[in-house]
């Protein structure tokens, strides 16, 4: 099979630096090694590192602890990184990243993996100075400091956060040839916080009041309606994830945590609660987030992300590179509650096999699953199909089409489908 | 005492429009944590503006007001007449295009509130310099693209007064609550020897439009 690297701009300026094992050690620093880290721990190897040489790592020291007070992954992985399509967006302000699930196990999302979506930049707030406001119709309105709402009862809970325009790209067709690209708008942390309902009961919510409007305290102001239903059911204002404060690009010091639904109305950097009678229509929730139809009608407050999945490798970056043995693995969720299973089938859906879904199986969480498959290089359709606990199968393209047409953007968690062909390399296609 | 209201599901959550009261809340602090938020406190912050013009500060401009704003500020991306520049948004046109392979949608063919232009230009415009125009800028320049639509004349003067009566012009082209039709498939889907076509239809890399600064390693 031949095999050609292509440069990697991203990966090359991420690694550009000698590792002090490598000056040490005296390595070369093979090209390749920086050019295409998957293919160079296949192919790339030292035969003086292996049995019954010692290998260079081991007579030298290594640096000592505090060396990355903070700590970094392996230099190894530095190809592991969100990604942003330049042409998505006019302005890399408001714009958005996508998360390397290909690179991901498990279904924790490292906070420095969380794609991105801003509409103005990330501001940095001082946490001294920050301050939630409640208002509207409530019997009190408030004002808190970071401090004192983490003096709340605290919750800890894992919710992926998938944009609604996950995917959006792909409602024609097969368009951009990748598993970050096509799915990487979704990530899924611990999130540790209050829960809306212990602010609501200290502000005192008017029995009249029936939305609230969240806003943030970023430069795009970002403001969304939400329903007091779902903020008193499952909402939560979160200062941590994944154990440590909010990164600043997810909100920090304090965002809304909206279970299950769409993300834009995640409101980060929030800084107010408005309660009120009636929803503010704000622009997101009128003249973006809404799904157009094909009669020119466009569904508005489509805040549930239904059933979906992906696999993740093998994919358009993870190739098949063996013969023999192969673990397929993918990710499933639903914003209805918890994966109740998850078929795959390598042959465009005629034949399905029920994966291995792993623990822990949470409500509204990323949730893993795995199969392990023998390949001897024949060409497959790889696709998988989610089911939810309330009985929801995730839907085919056509069949979402046939219902929704193509002009929807958003809410797209139809089956996608991955070429692998002889040669071992993986591509996104649209059968049909 | 404080009852926690337990969604009921999806069927409960979309029927908003429907929605019986909100459960009445303890009116006792349980927790003594924040403090009082005072009128000027809430003043500064408050700034959002509702279908029905709550919200909405004094003050009044029509489009003739508005055009040197409009042009000093918003041009450079949006256009001298709302066209757009780039991928900057289109503010004006996009009419009969909602039911095409391409629709255009603009403040004119697609908002269904006036009052979310003013909420959205005060908050988050111009991009880069947020909530530094007045009221009475904010209502001009949006007098100028509401102007730019056909939806109201360059003299009529826009304010608080009457933002929450402009008709716009796919005010009913929204369907509320969410009644998306589920994709049909059975509870029990297909499992072997499923009647499905497999012929590829498209293809990623034809397309090429992905961006190449991928990690992927190129097999063919």
């Amino acid at each position: 099979m031949s095999m050609e690297t292509k440069k990697n701009k991203v990966t090359t300026a991420e690694s550009g630096k000698l590792s002090r094992r490598q000056v040490l050690g005296g390595a070369a620093v093979a090209a390749g090694g920086l050019a295409a880290p998957a293919l160079a721990k296949a192919t790339e190897v030292n035969p003086e590192n292996l049995p019954p040489n010692v290998s260079e790592w081991t007579p030298y020291l290594g640096p000592g602890v505090d060396v990355t007070p903070y700590g970094m992954p392996s230099e190894h992985e530095a190809h592991v990184v969100r990604r942003w399509v330049e042409w998505l967006t006019a302005s890399a302000e408001s714009s958005v990243n996508f998360t390397p699930l290909q690179d991901l196990d498990g279904i924790v999302t490292p906070n420095g993996l969380c794609f991105e979506r801003h509409h103005g930049g990330i501001p940095d707030v001082v946490p001294a100075d920050y301050r939630l406001m409640i208002n509207g119709l409530v019997d009190r309105e408030l004002l808190f400091t970071l401090d004192e709402l983490k003096r709340f009862p605290q919750v800890n809970r894992f919710h992926f956060l998938e944009c609604a325009a996950n995917g959006g790209m792909e409602w024609r067709g097969a368009q951009l040839n990748g598993c970050q690209y096509t799915f990487g708008m979704v990530h899924n942390v611990q999130y540790s916080g209050v829960l809306l309902s212990d602010i609501c009961r200290e502000a005192g919510v008017k029995p009249e009041a029936k939305w609230v409007l969240a806003e943030g305290g970023d430069s795009a102001g970002m403001n969304r309606s939400v329903p007091i239903e779902k903020i008193l059911d499952d909402c939560m204002i979160a200062y941590s994830m994944n154990g440590e404060a909010l990164r600043p690009e997810q909100g920090y010091p304090a965002r809304l945590v909206v279970p299950g639904w769409e993300g834009n109305m995640w409101v980060k950097w929030i800084r107010r609660l408005e309660f009120g009678d009636m929803p503010y229509m704000a622009r997101e929730e009128t003249s973006k987030y809404t799904d157009l139809m094909d009669d020119g009608k466009a569904r508005m407050f489509t805040w549930v992300m239904d059933a979906k999945s992906c696999v993740t490798s093998p994919s358009p970056e993870k190739h098949l590179l063996y013969k023999g043995q192969n673990l397929l693995k993918g990710l499933a969720w639903s914003g209805r509650g918890k994966i109740s299973r998850v078929d795959v089938s390598l042959d465009g859906g005629r034949n399905w096999q029920t994966a291995e879904l792993h623990d822990p199986v949470l409500d509204k969480s990323l949730t893993r699953f795995t199969m392990p498959f023998q390949w001897n290089g024949e060409e497959l359709l790889v696709q998988s199909r989610a089911m939810d606990e309330t009985g929801y199968v995730q839907p085919t393209i056509q069949g979402l089409q046939a219902e929704r047409g193509v002009n929807s953007i958003y809410h797209n968690n139809a089956i996608a489908t991955w070429q692998v062909k002889s040669t071992g390399a993986v591509e996104n296609v649209r059968i049909g | 005492m404080f009852a926690s209201v337990k969604s009921k599901g999806l069927a409960a959550l979309i029927t908003i429009g429907l929605m019986a009261a909100a459960p009445v809340l303890a009116s006792e602090r349980p927790f003594n944590l924040g403090s009082i938020a005072t009128p000027e406190q809430v003043a500064g912050w408050d700034i959002d503006v509702r279908p029905d013009g709550k919200g909405a500060p004094a003050g009044s401009g029509s489009a003739l007001d508005g055009e040197e704003a409009y042009t000093d500020l918003c041009a450079s991306c949006h256009g001298d007449f709302g066209e757009g520049v780039d991928r900057w948004p289109v503010l004006s046109g996009g009419y009969d295009s909602l039911s095409t392979h391409d629709p255009i949608k603009t403040v004119g063919s697609y908002w269904p509130y006036a009052s979310t232009a003013y909420d959205y230009i005060y908050r988050a415009m111009p991009f880069g310099d947020a909530q530094s125009l007045s009221a009475d800028e904010t209502y001009a320049i949006v007098a100028y693209i509401l102007y730019m639509n056909d939806i109201i004349e360059e003299d009529y003067v826009l304010s608080n007064e009457n933002i929450g009566t402009i008709e716009m012009p796919n005010r009913n082209g929204f369907a509320l609550p969410d009644p998306r039709p589920d994709a049909q498939v059975s509870a029990e889907p297909c499992m072997k020897n499923c009647d499905v076509s497999t012929e590829i239809i498209g293809r990623a890399r034809l397309i090429d439009v992905t961006p190449e600064d991928t990690s992927q390693t190129n097999i063919n």
